[in-house]
């Protein structure tokens, strides 16, 4: 399944490369954050995300991740530079763009039904079409017979996975996703990569993903973009091209792999020794 | 219904239970405890009536008698009819206009430094000394006594919408974003479902408020309703039946209060209906 994914994803990026290099659909020019107080959480980040590919921003806690992230979604506002998204400057948020959230961000008092819905509902759409493809995603999160449930009774895991089906359902391009499986356990969450990775590999989207852990970094991603602390800076972008023929476990004894994760590691180490 | 459960996982976890725990789990059985805090009430209230504590303070099943009779002969029911009148409208008053206010307040910085203090000052005051200054205003009237709710009910209805607005997740606020809800259904949609709770917190403890305001004004401004029969009686030292029209007014809120509760699960917080 994973090498399928892998496979694809890959070969979709090379269909929509330009100079052997894919296009890219996000573009994050020199942006700056500084918080009130003159706390300086970002200072001048770039770096671009080619479509169709899966981009990891990672980097040790305090050095921006998130705001970048959210920055991208249009829910942060840079105080320098400026994010273009499929050539348009980011002024908020846009129906190209879904976020996931790390503690999934669920409406208590709704249904499993209703909350994977509610981008939809948000936008107008009428109640039978919405509930309609709502079902659909749910069972594609094998949490068919859980729309009547609320999120207080469910698992993390499945709340993590209510939050993904809201953001597949209202179809955006591009899918942001904020250290989504820090909140699961970690059999779900080797699970949840290798779901993701299917996922993509049928919907051809474009993904950030944040997260802290390096071995999750270099399974998932085309790309890797190291954010460093104290303001966060881009140190390095890694590309760990992996051969993904082979079963979640072969990929993670793959030396390609391992040498990828101590590549990153080691640089980050560099970092965090200083 | 938790506690029923609570004691329910414990009994099946332990299938060999000694019948000590099965006496415990039997004696903390919730109902049981229930049963026993209003038998414990109504058996202190018996003996105290028997000491006799003062000969104003009649015995529990003296009161109970009058409560029947007046039930029946339909004293309750014309006293109620009166009462509820100022009550049912300063309540719709307060639970609209007082609802709309915290909520405003809950969303606009300007309208919380104008109203907050307002409020705050409000619900210091000591309510039963102005309800009297009320009738300089009002007169002795109808409007007097929709004044005197108003007055008791509207401070904790208006701080409590308030605090459940201004209390919402940042979280889900940053997701309806996310998903480009409009500033009406971000209010409509997330706001006002995650300040349900207080805000119906607010309207009950408002409504019971609101009851104190309306008896108050029937004791202290012009007799009429619930508040006459309390007088009436106690001028007749007929305190059975004194006791009875408290004991009715107490009954009255509680169930108001419990029909309130029912009508917030039913709009807002279906996932509360099962818990």
């Amino acid at each position: 399944m994973t090498d399928h994914a892998g496979k694809s994803v890959r070969a979709d990026a090379a269909a929509a490369s330009v100079d052997g290099g894919p296009e890219p659909v996000i573009r994050v020019v020199d942006v700056a954050k500084e918080y009130p107080g003159g706390v300086q959480a970002l200072g001048g980040v770039s770096f671009d995300v080619p479509a169709g590919e899966l981009t990891s921003i990672i980097g040790p806690s305090g050095c921006g991740k998130t705001t970048t992230l959210k920055m991208i979604a249009g829910l942060v506002e840079p105080t320098a530079g400026q994010i273009l998204v499929q050539d348009r400057v980011v002024r908020g948020p846009g129906p190209e763009r879904a976020f996931v959230f790390q503690d999934f961000a669920l409406m208590p008092w709704a249904t499993v039904l209703r909350n994977v819905a509610f981008g939809l509902e948000l936008r107008g759409v009428p109640r039978k079409r919405r509930e309609a493809i709502a079902r659909e995603h749910i069972a594609r999160i094998n949490l068919t017979g859980f729309e009547q449930a609320y999120p207080h009774q469910l698992s993390g895991g499945m709340r993590q996975r209510v939050g993904l089906a809201r953001a597949l359902a209202v179809d955006a391009d591009i899918l942001l996703m904020d250290e989504p499986f820090a909140s699961v356990d970690e059999q779900i969450r080797r699970k949840f990569q290798e779901d993701l990775l299917m996922l993509l590999s049928e919907e051809h989207k474009t993904v950030v993903f944040v997260t802290h852990s390096i071995e999750e970094a270099v399974y998932v991603s085309d790309q890797i973009v190291i954010l460093t602390r104290g303001p966060g800076r881009v140190s390095k972008v890694v590309r760990p091209e992996i051969e993904r023929d082979g079963s979640p476990d072969e990929i993670r004894r793959n030396p390609g792999y391992l040498d990828a994760v101590e590549h990153i590691w080691s640089d980050l180490r560099s970092y965090l020794e200083t | 219904m938790t506690g029923s459960d609570v004691a329910a996982a414990a009994a099946g976890a332990q299938p060999r239970a000694s019948g000590r725990d099965r006496r415990v789990a039997a004696i903390t059985h919730p109902w049981l405890l229930r049963v026993a805090s209003i038998a414990l009430v109504f058996g202190l209230w018996e003996l105290g009536g028997a000491i006799p504590v003062s000969i104003a303070f009649p015995r529990f099943s003296a009161t109970i008698g009058a409560f029947a009779e007046m039930l029946a002969d339909g004293t309750f029911a014309a006293a109620y009819s009166q009462t509820i009148r100022p009550l049912a409208v300063g309540v719709a008053l307060t639970g609209f206009g007082g609802i709309l206010a915290g909520i405003v307040m809950g969303l606009s910085p300007r309208a919380r430094w104008f109203g907050l203090p307002i409020f705050i000052i409000l619900q210091a005051a000591p309510s039963a000394a102005i309800v009297p200054l009320i009738t300089f205003l009002y007169g002795i009237g109808f409007a007097a006594k929709v004044f005197a709710v108003v007055l008791l009910s509207t401070p904790v209805i208006v701080l409590n919408s308030y605090r459940g607005i201004s209390d919402t997740p940042r979280l889900l606020l940053e997701m309806s974003d996310a998903f480009l809800a409009s500033r009406w259904q971000r209010i409509w949609k997330v706001v006002l479902p995650a300040a349900s709770g207080l805000i119906f917190a607010g309207l009950r403890l408002g409504v019971a408020q609101g009851f104190t305001g309306a008896i108050l004004a029937e004791l202290l401004i012009t007799p009429t309703g619930v508040g006459d029969l309390i007088t009436y009686h106690r001028s007749l030292a007929e305190y059975d039946h004194m006791f009875a029209a408290i004991l009715s007014i107490i009954v009255f809120a509680s169930v108001t209060i419990t029909l309130l509760q029912h009508v917030e699960h039913r709009i807002f917080r279906g996932d509360r209906r099962v818990a």
